[in-house]
């Protein structure tokens, strides 16, 4: 009986310890981002980051070229990106890239021989058409990657191929006939971590503009539902996008609605835009390289290498960490040589994109004081410049006293800055009141307050 | 009595085996020469046999044989015949249902019409085997309860494979086959409608489902715990209460301030167990059908509590003007 007993929780012990492999060994850390209970938690696995940290250590700058001198387009034969250059600086440029992209093959990777200026290697055609890429990124697409920018490295990481590029997947070989159809799903697809999701969501997302939202935004149906496998496909892009950075569903989401934005933590703007920028990078840059692409470099289907968020993200949250190294760079940032450009109008920044004003309140009041009169006019005035402008206005409240009461409160705080809009010469048409989902806040000074959103 | 104080049966009692009560009207006949397994006796009765399946019942395997071989052999094609990936990534590997875009019509066999023949003798199948269970117990002159149970959980598959899709209008709603596809689908039908924790009849079933487990182990704890005072014959307790009952009965009076009793017990049991799937069922009927978004239905009705902000809040990109890209 004891022996039978204890082979029993033998058995039961291998059993367990079957179950346990596939997992991560304690202890884990997990940072809290939102508000308490809510498992607004990141978590970490020490012993990944430190591996991490390693692999994404950024290397030295090379020295600044000294300032002057002669022009690259001056001074070299076929240069045709980088002819804003200094004859030093695309000098420095060339040494980086090659440390940066080839530093096993050196120069000859891209170039042909003694003569520099010869495009006969298909790898200096694409390193060209990369350089604009490089540049179109740093300089229109701040609103994913700020002011910290890219830089070859940013995914090459001294390989010739980034190491986390992909094509389209074609699926396994399945059977013909009339049996097996998996609608593109059903296997362990490697890009939405090992799920049984839809096993090629990028060339659906990141190159084709198919819709990703599928959450109903009204509480009851109405037309133009989205279907369960649409819901799927979205569903593997996200794990696509939560194993590139390294992080949960909640680092951008607050997962008790995936949905809504106002509840949303503000990385989640960011990676809509990252979105975008993978698309635009994907059908202007690399998709017309396919005919430049030797075969062995091109996918199962003939489609060029493309890029993901893990392209350079290579799962961390921000790549390298969010080292700045473009700005040791500035060769390869917008506008060389003169002053950053004025931003753009309509991409008002990453940090608070369409936000027109913000307008706080005392405790308990729904007065406006010169200064938020002050915003209002301002307000006004972007409107007059701008007549497809619309806004939309939110009032709220912090939590101290009655709730009831709150409710009301912002709601007149809504009204005192329309009526101040309309005053200001804002015709009624062109503002909505919106009541957000969340109008009582923390009590603190933010939390009173108006927002003027364009919409 | 110390056998009772142990985990699993330890008392198998071997007398000559025992044909089943004798049937009235119209009977068939049991087949099979009883024989007795010891190890099965640990975990039950001892003998095996005879069996009577009937027409119901071979039907019903029937039905569940060929529903099993579709979904079987579609995944087995799915990796062109290779049996070391079909195992490979068995878990993986599934039957879809029709895409969208084919409503309610009959697809292709590839495109989802194997899916359709699967839940078909599927639902077969289990319906032989209710129909058999009932007519198995009124044969046995028993109350059908176990029948109705079953009933209960039929519902549930119904209404995701069956009557749902069909008031939304698309196959393309139900469950796939398969154990990974299928726990993907409930992720994400859930996302989809906004969070269906916010449901309340997923609620109430959860509650019930966690309810059930929690009343199986007290009720089995306290009957093995007063078995040493005849507890076990629980159905003769009902009605001549006996000192296991009592002891069972302020046991419970002094550890909760209330207590079952021998016969109500069984009816809470039935009652948490019945309404797991038919809560479940009916919180997944009016996804999609009456409510969209159960998170949103939640807010306007007051059920999600409201968090103070932490984030200033995210802007939606999509929604403002002058956002080309």
């Amino acid at each position: 009986m004891h022996t039978s007993a204890r082979r029993l929780g033998g058995v039961f012990a291998l059993g367990l310890a079957a179950l346990l492999v596939g997992c991560e060994r304690p202890p884990t850390e997990t940072v809290q981002r939102g508000y308490r209970g809510t498992g607004m938690v990141e978590v970490y696995n020490p012993r990944t980051i430190d591996k991490q940290q390693e692999a994404n250590k950024v290397p030295e700058p090379i020295p600044a070229a000294a300032p002057g001198g002669p022009s690259a387009a001056s001074t070299f034969k076929n240069v045709k990106v980088l002819n804003d250059l200094s004859a030093a600086e695309f000098t420095r440029v060339m040494v980086a890239i090659t440390s940066w992209v080839s530093p096993k093959e050196g120069c000859a990777y891209c170039h042909q021989g003694a003569d520099f200026a010869d495009d006969s290697l298909y790898t200096k055609v694409v390193a060209r058409r990369m350089l604009e890429m490089t540049r179109h990124i740093n300089a229109d697409w701040k609103n994913h990657v700020a002011e910290t920018g890219v830089t070859c490295y940013t995914c090459h990481r001294g390989q010739p191929v980034p190491q986390n590029v992909w094509f389209t997947d074609p699926g396994p070989r399945m059977a013909k006939g009339l049996a097996g159809g998996l609608g593109e799903q059903n296997l362990p697809a490697a890009e939405a971590g090992l799920a049984a999701l839809p096993h090629d969501p990028l060339s659906r997302f990141l190159v084709k503009d198919n819709p990703i939202r599928v959450v109903s935004g009204h509480a009851l149906p109405t037309e133009g539902g989205k279907s369960i496998p649409q819901t799927e496909w979205t569903y593997a892009l996200m794990m696509y996008m939560s194993e590139s950075l390294g992080v949960n569903c909640t680092y951008c989401h607050n997962s008790r609605s995936f949905a809504q934005w106002e509840t949303s933590s503000p990385p989640r703007t960011t990676a809509w835009y990252g979105i975008r920028l993978a698309r635009d990078l994907n059908t202007a840059y690399l998709e017309p390289l396919s005919s430049i692409f030797p075969k062995g470099r091109l996918g199962p289907l003939g489609d060029p290498p493309k890029v993901g968020c893990g392209t350079c993200h290579q799962g961390v949250y921000k790549p390298l960490y969010g080292a700045t190294m473009a700005k040791d760079y500035p060769e390869l940032g917008p506008g060389h040589g003169a002053p950053a450009p004025e931003p753009e109008k309509t991409s008002d920044a990453a940090d608070a994109p369409g936000v027109l004003g913000k307008i706080l309140f005392e405790t308990g009041s729904r007065n406006l004081d010169a200064d938020n009169l002050k915003v209002i006019d301002e307000v006004a005035r972007q409107l007059q410049g701008d007549a497809a402008l619309n806004i939309a206005i939110s009032g709220y409240a912090d939590k101290s006293g009655n709730a009831d009461k709150n409710l009301e409160l912002a709601k007149q705080r809504a009204f005192a800055v329309r009526d101040a809009l309309k005053t200001a010469g804002v015709h009624e048409d062109r503002i909505e009141l919106k009541k957000p989902a969340f109008v009582i806040g923390a009590a603190q000074a933010d939390s009173r307050r108006v927002d003027i959103v364009t919409q | 009595m110390a056998e009772y104080q142990n985990i699993f049966t330890r008392v198998q009692v071997r007398g000559p085996a025992y044909a089943g009560v004798p049937l009235g009207r119209g009977a068939y006949r049991r087949d099979g020469k009883p024989f007795f397994v010891h190890l099965l006796g640990r975990l039950g009765d001892a003998q095996v046999g005879p069996i009577y399946l009937g027409w119901t019942g071979i039907a019903s395997l029937i039905c569940g044989f060929i529903a099993f071989e579709i979904v079987g052999l579609n995944m087995f094609a799915s990796v062109n015949w290779d049996p070391v990936q079909f195992a490979r990534q068995l878990f993986w590997l599934g039957l879809e249902p029709p895409a969208p875009e084919y409503g309610l019509h009959i697809p292709p066999l590839r495109q989802g019409g194997w899916w359709l023949m699967a839940g078909m003798f599927m639902t077969a199948s289990v319906l032989l085997w209710w129909t058999r269970m009932y007519r198995r117990a009124k044969a046995l002159g028993m109350g059908t309860h176990v029948a109705w149970a079953f009933a209960s959980a039929i519902w549930l598959m119904l209404v995701l494979g069956f009557i749902r899709p069909l008031l939304m209008g698309s196959w393309s709603e139900a469950v796939p086959f398969g154990i990974f596809p299928h726990l993907d689908w409930t992720a994400a039908f859930s996302i989809r409608y906004g969070n269906l924790f916010y449901n309340p009849f997923h609620m109430l079933s959860i509650a019930f489902l966690y309810g059930s487990a929690l009343l199986f182990a007290m009720h089995g704890a306290t009957i093995l715990a007063v078995s040493r005072f005849g507890g076990d014959r629980e159905l003769e307790q009902v009605v001549d209460r006996g000192t296991a009952s009592e002891r069972a009965a302020l046991f419970w009076r002094w550890t909760m301030g209330f207590n079952a009793t021998m016969e109500s017990i069984h009816r809470w049991a039935w009652w948490f167990a019945v309404l797991t799937p038919l809560c479940g069922g009916i919180g997944i009927l009016l996804t999609g059908t009456v409510v969209d978004n159960w998170y949103l239905w939640a807010v306007k009705h007051h059920v999600a509590p409201a968090y103070p902000s932490v984030f200033p809040p995210a802007i939606d990109p999509a929604a403002l003007s002058g956002v080309a890209k």
